[in-house]
């Protein structure tokens, strides 16, 4: 081939890898944002360098962690409470979830059962789970009740739309071949559609209790019950020792968490 | 006793499965089958050979209604199928034994759960449900595993078992139905040409034991020659041949299949 050939063929090829000048626009766009969004909320360097001493001041006063019994006491109490929140929303909304994620999975339901039941999983989805948890201690009163009322919501919404998504990547071959057997179709639900996705559904609930598990931490704060009331009470009160005591007693709660939804997982493979 | 002499009798007389006029489009002015005209007697192996794309599975299909004819008759033990819906369409279901290309086993269940799930048109909801199968069917599937020779894979789960392994299940699962017909779409498509043999050898005897008439889809002409009693050969979505397989000749293949060169 001659050099003329070559540049010929070339002309009439499209270029390979393109500049996108919409892209690169983009892309600017977000770092003028950021840094414009920095000028105005004083997030500056100056400021942070400003908050070190401060900050200093607080990690020396977190130390040592406050082991008196009476502390204790009222933290194990709190803890006990948080983890109870926890496993019932778990429970009670992954029950809830099962009928809403099979009832909005596009492949085995028509449009108008579908849509509405995606509806309310959005509505349902709309708020975090401390706003949801101040609107039930508004509603209710303050107390463990409300946390697990806002946890049900939240943990509802997020495990229905997996499990949704779950079903709707199922093999549906498997489906049709029990649809053939004369099944109805809570028989094809039990034979074809469940054992596609039971594993997937355990490892979501699994997930899902370690979140309620940190989430539980924290709908005391609004006064949802748990040991989020405690903490909140000990930073209002200066108690730094004894909100390091919480945390660290919060970590030890999630690697033990991990641990065991990994052995959950495990068993359902 | 009575009942099943006159019974067989009538089989003998009417023919199992009558198929009149039957067409099906699933877009519309684009039609997979036309016009097509068939009757089945309640017996022997027919092989329906033909290019892909032709319409076979979509005929199987609308005899088990897992696809609903444009128009037409199907008539399966005296009675029009094409408009049933619910209770009777799941009765015609669990009548007309199915085996799948390349298997479709609910590969994270058991073999055993498998085969039982042949039995979801027959047991009441609960005791699918809570996995209670009455004791004559777990006896009949553990009987047919045997037949089929995977009497020590009960407790296997489905994804662990070869092609042919799968495809016995598949087999054993439809025979669970006791159905009055077998269809068989593929079922040696994706398996090696020993096994292949096998897989049909082991169809047709368990089918001809059971007085079980089969229809199966196949693209290996030697095979259907080698165990069907009937050949139809179907090309754009009609019936081209209808005949024993000694009545079978390369022009009817060339017909069938288009092109002289392959047969050379």
């Amino acid at each position: 081939m001659t050099p003329n050939a070559a540049t010929a063929a070339s002309a009439t090829r499209a270029t390979a890898l393109p500049v996108n000048w919409w892209r690169r626009g983009g892309y600017l766009a977000v770092a003028l944002y950021a840094v414009y969004a920095m000028s105005t909320l004083e997030v500056t360097w100056e400021r942070f360098v400003r908050g070190i001493p401060q900050g200093a001041k607080f990690l020396g006063r977190m130390w040592p962690p406050n082991f008196e019994p009476q502390k204790l006491q009222l933290m194990r109490e709190g803890m006990i409470e948080s983890v109870e929140i926890a496993i019932l929303a778990t429970f009670i909304g992954v029950l809830l979830s099962v009928p809403l994620g099979i009832l909005s999975a596009r492949n085995l339901m028509p449009a108008f059962v579908t849509w509405p039941t995606r509806s309310v999983i959005a509505l349902l989805r709309s708020f975090n789970p401390l706003i949801v948890a101040i609107l039930f201690v508004k509603a209710i009163g303050f107390g463990a009740l409300a946390g697990v009322m806002a946890l049900i919501v939240s943990s509802t919404a997020f495990v229905s739309k997996l499990f949704a998504e779950a079903i709707e990547e199922i093999n549906l071959k498997q489906v049709e071949a029990v649809r053939a057997t004369g099944a109805s179709f809570l028989g094809v639900l039990a034979f074809g559609v469940l054992p596609q996705v039971l594993a997937r559904f355990v490892g979501f609930t699994a997930y899902q209790l370690d979140s309620n598990l940190r989430n539980s931490t924290m709908v005391g704060i609004v006064g949802g019950g748990g040991i989020g009331a405690a903490l909140f009470t000990a930073t209002q009160r200066f108690d730094y020792d004894f909100v390091l005591t919480i945390l660290l007693t919060i970590i030890g709660l999630i690697m033990i968490s991990e641990i065991v939804s990994t052995q959950v997982r495990k068993l359902f493979q | 006793m009575t009942v099943t002499t006159a019974a067989a009798a009538l089989a003998q007389t009417l023919p199992a499965l009558r198929i009149e006029k039957l067409n099906k489009a699933y877009v519309a002015d684009k039609p997979v089958l036309r016009d097509i005209n068939l009757e089945f007697d309640g017996r022997g192996i027919t092989a329906i050979i033909g290019p892909s794309g032709t319409g076979k599975s979509t005929l199987l299909r609308c005899v088990n209604r897992l696809v609903t004819p444009t128009s037409g008759r199907i008539v399966f033990n005296g009675a029009d199928v094409t408009a049933v819906r619910g209770k009777g369409l799941r009765k015609l279901r669990r009548s007309i034994g199915m085996v799948h290309q390349e298997y479709s086993l609910v590969e994270r269940l058991t073999v055993i759960e498998n085969l039982l799930t042949g039995r979801l048109g027959y047991v009441p909801i609960w005791r699918a449900w809570l996995r209670k199968f009455p004791s004559a069917d777990i006896a009949r599937a553990h009987e047919l595993l045997d037949a089929v020779g995977l009497g020590d894979f009960a407790n296997r789960r489905a994804d662990q078992l070869s092609g042919g392994q799968r495809q016995r299940v598949g087999i054993a699962r439809a025979l669970m139905q006791q159905p009055d017909l077998l269809l068989a779409d593929e079922p040696t498509s994706s398996l090696d040409p020993k096994t292949s043999v096998e897989i049909i050898d082991l169809m047709a005897r368990l089918a001809s034991e059971q007085n079980i008439p089969v229809v199966i889809n196949i693209h290996n002409v030697e095979l259907a020659k080698r165990f069907a009693t009937r050949i139809i050969g179907m090309a754009k979505g009609t019936v081209v041949f209808d005949g024993p397989p000694s009545a079978l000749e390369d022009k009817h293949l060339a017909e069938i299949y288009g092109g002289q060169s392959w047969l050379e």
